[in-house]
């Protein structure tokens, strides 16, 4: 919402701040000012001047040497300018002033441009003629300034003024950020009472008197009639006869450009006037148009198409509201009117319609008819049913005003009654207590007043001005008691009873601690979407029936490329990884704690289950067992580790199938690891080995402690034994490992494989292990025999498995 | 006699251990001393030859004798190893300006430490923080929160829908609601999380993000309750002069609701490029519970009262750590996660 500084002035006459100030204070009292421009940036010494005399400069064919009298003297200007004649009155820039931009259309400079005197081609010269543009406006704006050249001021016009006066442009805009439920704030006289009840200053509204001069009454010349009554509330129609249509006056003109509004013409400028003055749009038909002398409001039918003025056919359907005669559709409610009834320089007989549409229809029908207008901005925010009536009558009183035509008497209105004004106690004591505050009730009904909100003395209640949409009980109320009061001057405080003691829950400290011992391994931490696309899966080479596959799908996405929720978080990973490999940087090690969606059912009919995943993976320096190395430690971390195997039958298509396991903590998968398949490298153009891992957390937070229990420091001596072996190559270390463990019963402390070795001196198919044991009784000191005992079954044990004993 | 060759003897012995060099040198001198078959030694074993009533005040000489050479013997010893030892450490200087050998350890996302920090500021204050799904109900994202389904709030949230009831949170004000229908009163809670709108990536927009949640509810709780906990929260995040400004705004959820901004933790509030000269920056959304919304969720309004806001955290962390695209925060490049 924009608004010029004057503009608001004319209904706060008593304003005097300056344009910071402004911006400050109505930012605290709520209106937010997002910027403000001032139009005359840059505009120094400029007059109006008179062109006294105009020759041929001597040497240059394309410049002329005015005499121009610019009030205290007569000064020599050199021009390249061509529509100007002897006694024409023109902006002229003075010897040292400034001036916003030049007229070549580029964009004007941040300091303007200086005018100083000199020679052109020889001949002196003191200052500078204007255009609009360089006066940092355009032709939009002044409909009478040239398509090129200097701009001509009216005949009457003071010479040695203060041009930039004259132009309207000592004025400054403001845009305002409006909040959705200030409907009234988009209006110049909600702008307005907000900076009246800012200041303390008094606001002064248009008083609105309708000279009825025109012949009959309205009745005769139009009938309503509303069908559907949820979509139009209420409709007022009004009829102008005798319609002159030309230039609307300069004033009215200068606030339509301040606002960025570009004047057409009287009758079209009074609606735009009206609609940005009362923020109700109004529309205005050729009553020769309109069949039958009738208007029906009514739902469009399903495959109908409506040419509106612009020229374009738009589909409708029987959610769109039309404004009909009684024979066709002339109008797309609230949207734009119709070709069939627009205003033609020809118009005789107008007829002005303000009307309350209902907000959300509007929205939608211009979403799906795909019209947005200005006038459906404002009918879509939800609009005060009682502004039509004075909007109507404001733009009938302006036609007296600007000689457009005549007034008809009477008015035309109807739809569902007004509703009478609301009205609630004011509960001071409760507003105090919400705030925190010790305001007076006094000086509430006072801040009250100031925004129009009345107060009842014998019923103890507020009555709320039928603009403010917004207030509808004591918190409300209490807004505007805080805002007028100041936010600032609302004491700073610490809740005083809330004994609560917080904290996180043990699932974030599972998370926390799988982070950091992430990052102590050496991985950092990304973040990648949720969403991706479903050729994600043909990329990982996920069979058809992959669960994975079933994923929930965004019906509105941003593109394909976003429109899945992911069932799997290896893409992420690896494009990111892949980001990093492109941009050539060494040993790339990344992880990710984020959520994947599992769909219980397809279509969505519940909430999905979020799953967090912690995702590992890393190219460059490590393998398959750096990356095993880091589950355990996270498992260790959280006292699982007691418990962990690994499967390598993990049968995942996007790995090495002979470099992939499953991580099973007590019989359960909780998560897999292994080598990138290099086809699934392929197809995220990395030309390296890429080692991932994910652990599915819900299940580790299930299994997580973080109590040890200290078993005490061994007292009595270990004995070390080792075993070397001949392996068949299927039999893997977990199997041997397991064995072992279970044979060498509790007295084992601890085996470690200290040589693995394939190759020439070991038989085809085989490989050499050899593993160092460690026995220890806590009790006492072990005696030979026991230990051979224990060895003795684990080697008959590792017999069973094929395995020959070396030495 | 015995008494001048002990005195030779102890002559000699200090003579020696004077002019040796090294350890090997001082050892030999003690053995021919001092040793079985050392010179006092050999001194001892002709005590027989002495008149007995002598024997006592030879065998003192002999002793102090003896103690007098190992005390020098001692001394130089010392004294040598010294020596030795402060040879061998000179001949150990290294350039301690070599580069360092780093356990290469990870780092964490600007998004994490940015959350870390808030975790930790409201944890300290008494806050749960407690999460709440990221696929979630029309209801919860919206209609709960005073968002009907006509309101022109949905409109300027675009919303991802996956179909008319379920949705992708815009906002994890969701969270609120399902914290305050447990019906645990009173309510401190902090909610972070994934958040999604149907923004276009660029340099400041991100069709997911995170938010944190705050809401707390109880009886008599005031708005000046509201603007405390966010001064001190301001005041930890940014420092301890950090100023902060209330300005009246608007959310369907909370009535009075407000916008706060810091004083510029540049600057200091007089104005640079970095606050855009305003010496302000705008860093959340706040406000008093509605009504409304603590009645839909089942607690009286009459009886309770509360205030909840919601901060961006990519905006913190973009704004503490002077990140310029926030799509940076998406990409993973090393480069950039190394220097968190």
């Amino acid at each position: 919402m924009n608004s010029s500084k004057s503009w608001i002035k004319a209904y706060v006459p008593d304003l005097t701040c300056t344009d910071q100030e402004f911006f400050d204070d109505m930012t605290l009292s709520g209106t937010k000012t997002e910027t403000y421009t001032a139009l005359d940036k840059n505009l120094d010494k400029i007059v109006v001047g008179q062109i006294k005399k105009i020759e041929q400069h001597p040497d240059a064919d394309k410049l002329v040497i005015c005499q121009v009298d610019v009030g205290t003297e007569t000064i020599q200007i050199v021009t390249g300018a061509k529509n100007m004649k002897e006694g024409d009155k023109v902006p002229v820039v003075l010897d040292g002033g400034r001036v916003a931009g030049g007229h070549d259309g580029s964009p004007n400079p941040e300091d303007g441009i200086k005018i100083k005197a000199g020679k052109l081609r020889g001949v002196p010269s003191a200052g500078m003629m204007c255009s609009i543009e360089e006066l940092g406006s355009t032709k939009d704006f002044y409909p009478e300034a040239p398509e090129d050249g200097l701009y001509i001021f009216p005949e009457d016009t003071k010479v040695g003024a203060d041009a930039v006066e004259v132009l309207g442009l000592h004025d400054t805009v403001f845009e305002f950020e409006v909040t959705s439920n200030r409907v009234d704030c988009y209006s110049i006289l909600g702008i307005a009472r907000e900076a009246a009840a800012t200041y303390k200053l008094p606001f002064k509204a248009p008083v609105v008197e309708v000279k009825e001069d025109g012949a009959g009454n309205v009745k005769d010349f139009i009938d309503v009639e509303i069908k559907d009554t949820d979509l139009c509330s209420n409709y007022c129609a009004r009829v102008a006869t005798d319609i002159k249509i030309g230039p609307s006056p300069e004033w009215m003109q200068r606030r339509l450009a301040s606002v960025g509004i570009r004047p057409i013409n009287n009758l079209v400028d009074i609606t735009n006037y009206v609609m940005m003055e009362y923020g109700q749009p109004m529309h205005a038909y050729d009553l020769s148009t309109i069949a039958g002398n009738k208007i029906v409001v009514k739902r469009a039918k399903d495959g109908e198409t409506f040419v509106t003025l612009d020229g374009q056919e738009r589909k409708l359907d029987s959610e769109v509201l039309m404004i009909c005669d009684a024979e066709k559709e002339v109008g797309l409610a609230g949207i734009m009117g119709g070709e069939n009834s627009m205003i033609t320089d020809d118009v005789k007989t107008v007829l002005f319609e303000a009307a309350t549409f209902n907000g959300p229809n509007i929205r939608k029908s211009s979403k799906r008819v795909g019209l947005r207008t200005d006038a459906s901005g404002f009918f879509e925010k939800g609009l005060d049913p009682a502004n039509a009536l004075d909007a109507i009558n404001r733009a009938c009183q302006l036609i007296n005003e600007l000689g457009c035509g005549k007034v008809v008497p009477g008015v035309v209105q109807v739809g569902l009654p007004i509703k009478p004004l609301k009205r609630f106690a004011l509960e001071a004591d409760k507003i105090n207590s919400l705030l925190g505050t010790d305001i007076s009730k006094d000086e509430m009904i006072e801040i009250l007043k100031r925004e129009e909100v009345e107060y009842d003395k014998k019923t103890d209640e507020v009555i709320i001005p039928s603009f403010r949409q917004d207030l509808n009980q004591m918190c409300d109320i209490a807004e505007e008691i805080a805002r007028f009061s100041g936010y600032d001057k609302i004491p700073t405080t610490l809740p005083k009873n809330s004994a609560t003691t917080g904290g996180i829950s043990f699932k974030m400290r599972v998370e926390k601690k799988a982070r950091e011992v992430a990052q102590f391994c050496g991985f950092s931490q990304g973040y990648t979407y949720s969403f991706e696309s479903p050729k994600v899966f043909d990329k990982l080479l996920l069979p058809e029936d992959a669960v994975e596959r079933k994923a929930i799908k965004i019906s509105n996405p941003l593109g394909e490329d976003f429109s899945i929720m992911r069932t799997i978080s290896l893409n992420g990973m690896l494009t990111s990884l892949a980001t990093n490999y492109n941009r050539r940087n060494k040993d790339v090690r990344l992880y990710e704690m984020g959520n994947i969606y599992v769909a219980k059912s397809l279509p969505l009919t519940e909430l999905p289950d979020e799953r967090m995943q912690l995702t590992l993976g890393f190219y460059g320096e490590g393998d398959f067992y750096d990356m095993k190395g880091v589950i355990e430690e996270l498992l260790d971390s959280v006292n699982m580790l007691d418990k962990v195997e690994y499967d390598p039958n993990a049968g995942k298509s996007f790995l090495h199938p002979g470099r992939q396991a499953n991580v099973i903590y007590d019989g359960e998968v909780i998560g897999y690891l292994g080598e990138v398949h290099p086809a699934v490298c392929d197809n995220y153009d990395i030309d390296t080995r890429v080692y991932v891992a994910v652990v599915d957390m819900p299940k580790v937070v299930e299994h997580a402690k973080f109590d040890t229990i200290y078993t005490g420091i061994a007292k009595f001596p270990a004995v070390t034994r080792d075993i070397s072996m001949v392996v068949p190559k299927s039999v893997l270390a977990g199997d041997i490992e397991k064995m072992i463990r279970q044979r060498g019963g509790k007295k084992l402390e601890a085996l470690t494989l200290f040589d693995i070795y394939e190759g020439s001196q070991i038989k085809e198919g085989f490989k050499s292990m050899a593993y160092s044991l460690v026995f220890r009784d806590k009790e006492k000191t072990l005696e030979d025999d026991e230990i051979n005992s224990a060895m003795k079954k684990i080697l008959n044990g590792l017999e069973s498995l094929g395995i020959e004993l070396r030495s | 006699m015995i008494s001048e060759q002990l005195k030779k003897i102890r002559e000699e012995a200090l003579k020696q251990i004077k002019e040796s060099e090294g350890l090997d040198k001082l050892n030999e001198i003690r053995v021919n001393f001092l040793g079985k078959k050392g010179e006092l030694t050999s001194i001892l074993k002709s005590m027989k030859d002495v008149a007995p009533e002598d024997r006592p005040k030879v065998g003192q000489l002999v002793n102090e004798t003896r103690e007098a050479i190992e005390k020098v013997l001692e001394e130089t010893k010392s004294k040598m190893e010294a020596a030795a030892r402060d040879l061998k450490l000179k001949a150990e200087v290294i350039d301690v300006t070599l580069p360092a050998k780093k356990n290469k350890v990870g780092h964490c996302h600007p998004n994490t430490i940015a959350l870390d920090e808030v975790e930790r500021i409201f944890t300290g204050m008494g806050y749960e923080v407690v999460e709440g799904p990221e696929v979630e109900k029309d209801y919860y994202n919206f209609e709960a929160l005073n968002i009907p389904a006509d309101h022109p709030a949905k409109d300027e949230q675009d919303t991802f829908y996956i179909n008319g009831d379920l949705l992708l949170r815009t906002q994890t004000s969701s969270t609120q609601v399902h914290e305050m229908e447990k019906g645990r009163l009173p309510i401190k809670m902090i909610a972070p999380g994934r958040v999604f709108r149907a923004d276009e990536v660029d340099a400041t927009h991100s069709p997911s993000f995170h938010q944190v949640e705050g809401l707390v509810i109880d009886k008599n709780i005031t708005f000046a309750d509201l603007k405390g906990t966010l001064a001190e929260f301001a005041k930890q995040l940014f420092g301890p002069d950090t100023k902060t400004k209330f300005r009246p705004h608007h959310f369907p959820f909370t009535e009075p609701s407000a916008e706060m901004d810091v004083s510029c933790f540049k600057c200091g509030g007089k104005g640079c490029r970095f606050c855009k000269g305003e010496g302000w920056i705008e860093i959340l959304g706040c406000g008093m519970v509605h009504p409304h919304v603590l009645e839909m969720s089942g607690i009286d309004p009459n009886e309770y009262t509360g205030f909840a806001f919601g901060v961006g955290l990519e905006r913190i962390a973009l704004l503490k750590y002077e990140i310029d695209d926030m799509r940076l925060l998406y990409e993973n490049d090393i480069r950039f996660l190394n220097q968190f």
